[in-house]
């Protein structure tokens, strides 16, 4: 196998433009989500297009048990891995997720299930001295607003895992990268009002596989969206509690 | 699933409506729960084909994925909404092409099954559909289905060409051809009038796999129907005439810069002594090239997909594009009538294209039928347009001919009928798989094809 990565949450429109990045690039790819029909489909189309090989696999972020048996899977069939990409997403209905019963769902799929996953990850990567962990995380998660602070919280927290992982595997080399994207046209912002400067998952996929070459450990896509939230993080709070985002 | 409300237009930027859009992104979310939808893959077709005016247009996009590809056999199964040139930037390096291509690239899979396309080897491999093996369908009900010349053989030959109004194309499996390099050898002979012009296309010592005719819209007199004919077919490794290895022969185009018409051109960009000026030198160029020369593939069929978004040409206000088939024996005289016509009316069209088609296929509403076809690009600067417009349809409709529908913005249902005469045996069909109307579009709405005629869903 050359050089395989492993995708998580393979079936978002943010996984295939990533998946397709790192097979224009030779990856051997394996594709994981609880769409097996969907990702037969991708793994398909990716080694028809870029000639790499690529096989897939259930995975449910929400069923934590099942993560290390699926990692040992994975990592049996692809005779290791040189990388992880964690791109399951969940939003759910924002509103609803203000009622805890819905809001736990989205906890579980951005948070918990990333949590426990990425640590077999990183348990693996760990004595191998090498690899990388990209998770994608989101601006969401940089303040919270009231249209969708549960999940922003999730992804918030996301991203501190995140930081405290990368913290922890900078000495045995493996690099762990956390990737915000703004608005990204996907299923997720398709027919929402009030987005601007939307990037195709394409492109937002291409840049993901270039941070790798790259020495950024936090990376907002496209790069503008530093600025943007930027100015965002620093509007006080007595202000910021005021407005209607 | 949510949507987007939001104005489109096909290729010609004319007519510009209001859609409700949905763009669903697995396969099996490959349907919708509106009352009224159409398909609408690139959004190429020219005219009101792909819109569906206050209703939902599912849009295939991101259902792009090809599934298989049998090397051996030249046999791809894929997404509809992949496109050619996603297909061909795969399928070439393996020594396979398409077997019939339209003058872009960057047309969907399903559009091209929808609208039984037809590319320059039609008088010789018919048209698209004569080469799709399978089709698999979403129906009004939601049930799955597959179709194809020997299985639900109705529903096949009433989809093909049948422009979204039976169902959703899923998937659509396609035989290939076979090449050996990836250049084209091609030949091109001038013709001072439009007599010596369809001798150049009857001569089959000139034929070959490929043949188009460029036309000079805009002569007139002795010089009416003057033109380039341009021949072509894949070449050979034995063509090339060296000695590199096979393989080193199936290469794509080395990629030009890609140019984009930043800005729409003001209307009067495109004016009579403009293309006149063109034409007299595109015609002594072109026309003065007497021995043949090898082409990249690319350059050979899609031209104009070297420039991005060519349609701005036109300006603001767009334009129509016209394309009509006229019977073998009426040819000559309708084509001399219709470019006698165009050229007095002092409309220029920038792109004037005649091909010979070859014998008609079996889809009930497909375009193609033996004789010659006329394509042409009128911007449209004022109403005047329109009724030159049908004046050329009553032209066509006296030589027994008809309008291409991917093309048209404007036909009358009245016109339709008489250039369709196999419509109401696609009607039954339709009225078995789709009895409440759910596939729609403007275009069907416009000339009156499904149940509900005349009314808006």
């Amino acid at each position: 196998m050359n050089q395989p990565v492993l995708i998580l949450g393979a079936t978002s429109a943010i996984a295939r433009g990533t998946a397709a990045a790192f097979a224009r690039r030779g990856h051997d790819l394996y594709l994981a989500s609880r769409d097996l029909d969907e990702l037969q489909r991708s793994a398909a189309d990716l080694h028809l297009r870029y000639g790499v090989t690529v096989r897939y696999g259930l995975f449910d972020a929400e069923d934590t048990a099942s993560h290390p048996a699926f990692l040992q899977q994975v990592l049996a069939e692809m005779h290791g891995l040189s990388g992880v990409v964690l791109a399951v997403g969940f939003l759910g209905d924002p509103l609803a997720a203000r009622d805890f019963k819905v809001g736990a769902k989205v906890i579980a799929a951005n948070f918990t299930g990333a949590v426990s996953i990425l640590s077999e990850c990183a348990s693996y990567f760990e004595p191998q001295k090498r690899g990388f962990i990209i998770g994608i995380t989101s601006v969401a998660g940089d303040r919270g607003r009231q249209s969708n602070y549960v999940y922003g919280a999730a992804k918030g927290a996301l991203s501190l895992f995140l930081q405290g992982l990368r913290n922890r595997l900078y000495a045995s080399g493996v690099r762990v990268i956390t990737v915000k994207p703004g608005f990204v046209d996907t299923a997720m912002t398709f027919g929402l009002p009030g987005l601007f400067l939307v990037a195709s998952p394409q492109d937002i996929g291409e840049r993901i596989a270039r941070t790798l070459h790259k020495s950024a450990d936090v990376v907002y896509l496209p790069g503008f969206w530093r600025f943007i939230m930027l100015i965002i993080k620093h509007v006080p709070e007595p202000i910021f509690k005021r407005m209607k985002m | 699933m949510p949507t987007l409300i939001t104005s489109i237009s096909g290729w010609g930027r004319y007519p510009l409506q209001s859609c409700e859009l949905e763009r669903p992104e697995r396969y099996a979310d490959l349907n919708s729960d509106a009352p009224s939808l159409i398909v609408r893959g690139q959004g190429r077709s020219y005219g009101d084909a792909s819109l569906n005016e206050n209703g939902r247009v599912l849009l295939t996009e991101r259902v792009n994925r090809m599934l298989e590809l049998d090397t051996e056999q030249g046999i791809l199964r894929a997404e509809a909404g992949v496109t050619l040139a996603e297909i061909l930037a795969v399928i070439v390096l393996q020594g396979w092409f398409l077997p019939v291509t339209p003058g872009t690239k960057f047309v969907s899979l399903g559009g091209c099954v929808a609208a039984d396309v037809h590319g320059k080897n039609h008088h010789h491999e018919g048209s698209f559909c004569d080469h799709v093996l399978d089709l698999a369908m979403i129906l009004a009900d939601g049930t799955r289905s597959h179709c194809s010349a020997t299985e639900n053989a109705e529903l096949f030959w009433a989809t093909v060409g049948g422009m979204g109004l039976t169902g959703i194309i899923g998937e659509v499996t396609l035989k290939l051809i076979p090449i050996q390099t990836t250049r084209m050898k091609v030949r091109y002979h001038a013709a001072t009038n439009l007599e010596q012009m369809f001798k150049l296309l009857q001569d089959p010592t000139l034929d070959d796999r490929y043949s188009v005719a460029w036309i000079d819209s805009l002569a007139t007199g002795k010089n009416l129907g003057r033109g380039v004919a341009m021949f072509g077919h894949h070449a050979t490794l034995a063509e090339l005439g060296n000695s590199k290895p096979h393989s080193r022969q199936l290469k794509h185009d080395q990629p030009a810069r890609k140019r984009t018409l930043p800005f729409d051109f003001p209307a009067f960009a495109l004016n009579p002594l403009s293309i006149g000026a063109f034409n007299a030198w595109y015609y002594h160029r072109e026309g003065g090239k007497q021995e043949p020369f090898l082409s990249g593939y690319d350059a050979y069929f899609y031209p104009l997909d070297a420039i991005g978004q060519w349609n701005r040409l036109y300006g603001k206000r767009g334009f129509v594009q016209y394309q009509c088939v006229i019977p073998e024996q009426g040819a000559y005289a309708g084509m001399a009538t219709l470019l006698h016509e165009l050229s007095a009316s002092r409309r220029p069209s920038f792109l004037a294209v005649l091909k010979r088609f070859g014998a008609q296929g079996r889809g009930m509403l497909s375009f193609p039928t033996a004789g010659y076809t006329l394509a042409l690009d009128l911007p449209i600067r004022d109403s005047g347009l329109f009724a030159l417009l049908d004046r050329l349809d009553s032209i066509v409709l006296q030589h027994g001919g008809r309008v291409y529908l991917a093309k048209d913005a404007r036909l009358s249902a009245e016109s339709f009928r008489s250039m369709y005469p196999r419509y109401e045996e696609w009607l039954k069909i339709k009225s078995i798989i789709d009895p409440h109307n759910r596939f729609s579009s403007s275009l069907s709405r416009r000339l009156h094809i499904g149940l509900n005629s005349g009314r808006a869903a």
